[in-house]
């Protein structure tokens, strides 16, 4: 069966994977890890240049922005402002007009402020971003947020680094439902069988990070969630069979030796 | 600049600040007192005195990570940033910058 592709803002993706790039030892080590996953799609953060000591080196020089699409995103921004601006940066850098909205409201359990998510959504898709929101798990902010603008909808399967899985998967088939553009799972996925089940309820990718760069082989990890993402997402097309109560013999009775 | 307080000579441009600091400019984004600099300006647009200038470029990061990010917004009327209108902007200072 063939499936249909995987198309942002007309861009077409023989991957559902999108991995982020913090947290790894190395720019060699997060370069082969992007390459085992198979993803097309690679997120970044925006920080300050160290005007005292800045390394020689740049990401940009591992993750090539001619070979991967480049998604910049707002992590570590608390209000709508920050990320905005945050937002208006990265644009200028000349790569993308694509961005990763996150607007975080709790340090602690780097929940979205969905509503200030929602507010920098319509500011940003006003000013022709394409806008990725990272949202809570919630079918009607999802629906809000398609009808700000956003290219896709990002809701979290549980708090970003927790590994947690997906924590409620009756909503995030409710979002699938709610919703015409592309669902991407982002944050708390901690290994391929979770980036599996989050493709078995229909979503559309999988963004992901520490899942990856926090494994004890974070290659390794990134090449099984390369197979986890696209095993649950034939398993998806393929239409799973009903669960049962009760056992339902896969043998033929007849011709049983008596 | 970057929060670091920086003697540059007046009428330095923006091409010519990264030179100094040996920073190759098509890696990076340049905002001048919270004014996005266009990359295409960057020779043209020169600095003056009390500039508040930052330097973002791409670094490692998936999501939600709190780090120190730059100078916040502070003083900058929000109604001037969600319109886009970022020519008036004062000082960068309030007492979030040391919440943060």
């Amino acid at each position: 069966m063939i499936d249909k592709p995987f198309v942002i803002d007309g861009v077409t993706f023989q991957s559902r994977l999108i991995v982020g790039t913090g947290k790894y030892a190395s720019f060699e080590e997060n370069k082969k890890a992007v390459i085992a996953s198979g993803a097309q799609c690679v997120t970044v953060a925006v920080r300050r240049v160290n005007i005292l000591d800045h390394a020689s080196e740049n990401l940009l020089d591992y993750i090539d922005p001619k070979i991967y699409k480049i998604l910049p995103n707002t992590a570590g921004c608390y209000t709508a402002e920050e990320a905005i601006r945050t937002a208006r940066l990265a644009r200028s850098a000349g790569i993308t007009n694509w961005v990763k909205l996150e607007v975080i409201g709790n340090p602690n359990t780097l929940l979205p402020d969905n509503s200030a998510t929602l507010e920098a959504t319509r500011v940003l898709v006003k000013e022709g971003f394409v806008v990725f929101p990272y949202v809570s798990d919630d079918p009607i902010m999802a629906k809000k947020l398609q009808d700000a603008g956003a290219a896709v909808v990002m809701p979290l399967a549980s708090p970003i680094g927790s590994g947690l899985g997906i924590q409620n998967p009756y909503n995030i088939q409710l979002i699938r439902e709610s919703v015409s553009i592309p669902v991407i799972v982002d944050a708390g996925v901690g290994t391929a069988s979770d980036a599996a089940i989050a493709m078995e309820l229909g979503c559309d990718g999988i963004l992901m990070n520490t899942a990856i760069a926090g494994a004890k082989n974070p290659i390794l990890m990134a090449s099984a969630m390369n197979y986890g993402v696209k095993a649950g997402r034939m398993a998806y097309l393929a239409g799973r069979m009903q669960k049962k109560r009760y056992a339902q013999a896969s043998s033929p009775i007849d011709g049983m030796i008596e | 600049m970057n929060g670091v307080q920086k003697k540059i000579l007046p009428q330095t441009s923006i091409t010519g600040l990264l030179t100094q600091l040996n920073i190759i400019p098509h890696q990076v984004a340049v905002e001048q007192n919270l004014l996005v600099i266009d990359k295409n300006k960057f020779d043209q647009v020169l600095l003056e005195d009390g500039d508040n200038i930052e330097i973002i470029n791409f670094v490692g990061g998936g999501s939600g990570r709190r780090l120190r990010l730059y100078s916040p917004v502070g003083a900058v009327k929000t109604k001037n940033l969600r319109n886009g209108n970022t020519e008036s902007c004062g000082a960068v200072k309030s007492k979030r910058a040391n919440d943060r």
